[in-house]
């Protein structure tokens, strides 16, 4: 069950962090935890509410989501963490 | 007679009486030569320092008056009426100010905001800078960090009355390799351990706010890196700059519409008065004239209670539906006061177009199309149109 578990959210943290490499602008390498930790801030690595809006719409795009108001703060687009929970959470 | 200094327990009544006087002895003498030789209000300001309202949002504690920006802008809407560039240059350095007020939290700055009140120091502010086409929330300068103290290098289009200022309230990149939304604000000033030079690179003669002085300017300053606000300045932005700035230019909008308004019915009534036995044509229009007044002031009004009920709480003021309402305010009052004061042309006729009778209306309508282009209202709806894209049905 864990497993299946990390493996979906891993598969999701892929596809965030694609849509974050093309859609984003942040001023570091999206792709790869090496580069941009899963905890580490969106916000002092560029990404400015402009372009969270776009993230948000290609997120909803690759995962065929509409995420709720209430998961439309600023906190969800504060790390991929946080926008994989958010995928998550609506997945459910 | 109200007093002539504002006090903590001063109420917004008590407060627009004050900035009446100022405005009738002081701002409304000296506002047509302000106008005509786009020069600044000295005057005005003066006037404004000796009532104490340039401390009036510092904290009662650190010797200000603890106002609020409910206060402030009963102030800003009666100065608006009498020379809108005086009222203006309070409502950028009101705006300024609460951002120090609200995030300036160091001991450092908290020193810096009593210096403001117990020396009614004037601060201006450098937010755009060339090259990044009039997005606040970006920059390509940096503050340069070393052994405690600060260098900051800036290219400002515009820093309204920088000559004039005490002290700049500088954004930039947080540090050399921070990204270009990763900002912070500096107070930048003149001291004992702090330099501030302003080169000037663009002049300032416009239709409008002419008194504002807002050239442009090569920036550089120096001075201890706690003159450095380490809060995301973007937390800032949405939680005071912005909602603040536009509360009170808005309500410098409306103090612009009560005079166009108050030009119009007296002229009305003066052509009552000479036949009593009809109503005049204009009266129509000046009817029409309240419904538009009394929207902006609703509207005004309605977006200061919202914020004065959430201004502490970061997440309300980022949300969504405060972020529209808030720059749909500032669209739809500067756009109001244009049509109000083309209306009140219109209804005192050639009387209003003359720029040598008591119904003159020529310098409030230069200053009402400055509502629109300063701080673009099509950059507004361009942010606003990309918030309704997250826009959800369910609330």
């Amino acid at each position: 069950m864990s497993t299946s578990t990390d493996q979906l959210d891993s598969a999701v943290e892929e596809e965030v962090r694609r849509v974050l490499v093309e859609f984003g602008k942040l001023s570091v390498d999206a792709t790869t935890p090496d580069s941009l930790p899963s905890d580490a801030s969106l916000w002092s690595h560029g990404l400015t509410s402009h372009a969270s809006v776009t993230v948000m719409l290609g997120c909803e795009d690759a995962f065929d989501v509409e995420f709720p108001q209430r998961l439309l703060t600023k906190q969800t687009f504060s790390s991929v963490a946080s926008i994989v929970a958010a995928v998550r959470e609506v997945q459910e | 007679m109200s007093a002539l200094v504002a006090t903590e327990a001063s109420t917004p009544t008590e407060l627009r009486d004050l900035a009446r006087t100022i405005g009738r002895d002081v701002a409304a003498v000296h506002a047509a030569d302000v106008d005509r030789q786009a020069r600044f209000p000295k005057e005005t300001i003066d006037a404004l320092r000796e009532a104490r309202l340039l401390g009036a949002l510092v904290p009662v504690e650190l010797g200000g008056l603890g106002h609020d920006v409910r206060q402030m802008a009963a102030v800003v809407r009666e100065l608006g009426r009498h020379c809108a560039s005086s009222a203006m240059i309070l409502a950028m350095h009101d705006s300024q100010a609460a951002c120090l007020t609200r995030h300036g939290d160091t001991e450092p700055l908290r020193a810096f905001q009593r210096r403001m009140a117990t020396e009614q120091l004037l601060i201006a502010s450098a937010t755009t800078e060339i090259g990044i086409g009039g997005n606040t929330r970006s920059s390509s300068c940096a503050v340069e960090r070393s052994g405690g103290r600060f260098t900051l290098t800036k290219q400002a289009p515009v820093i309204s009355y920088g000559e004039y200022a005490d002290a700049v309230l500088v954004t930039a990149r947080r540090a050399d390799d921070a990204a270009d939304s990763d900002q912070v604000l500096v107070v930048c000033e003149r001291s004992d351990d702090s330099t501030l030079g302003l080169e000037p690179i663009s002049g300032w003669d416009t239709l409008g706010f002419r008194g504002t002085c807002s050239r442009g300017f090569t920036l550089t300053a120096t001075g201890p890196e706690s003159s450095v606000c380490e809060v995301p300045f973007g937390d800032i932005s949405a939680a005071t700059m912005l909602p603040v700035s536009h509360l009170l230019w808005s309500s410098l909008w409306r103090g612009l519409a009560d005079e166009a308004a108050d030009r119009a019915r007296r002229f009305v009534q003066k052509a009552a008065r000479r036949d009593l036995s009809t109503i005049p044509p204009g009266a129509q229009r000046l009817a029409e004239l309240q419904v538009e007044l009394q929207q902006l002031g609703a509207s005004v009004e309605h977006l200061l209670g919202r914020y004065t009920a959430v201004q502490d709480d970061p997440e309300a003021t980022s949300s969504l539906d405060f972020m529209i309402s808030i720059n749909t305010l500032k669209v739809n009052a500067s756009t109001a006061v244009v049509d109000v004061l083309n209306r009140a042309i219109i209804i005192c006729g050639i009387a209003g177009y003359r720029e040598d009778s008591e119904f003159s209306l020529g310098r409030l309508l230069r200053d009402a199309h400055g509502a629109a282009v300063m701080v673009n209202n099509d950059r507004i709806m361009g942010n606003t149109a990309r918030l309704t894209l997250m826009l959800r049905g369910e609330q």
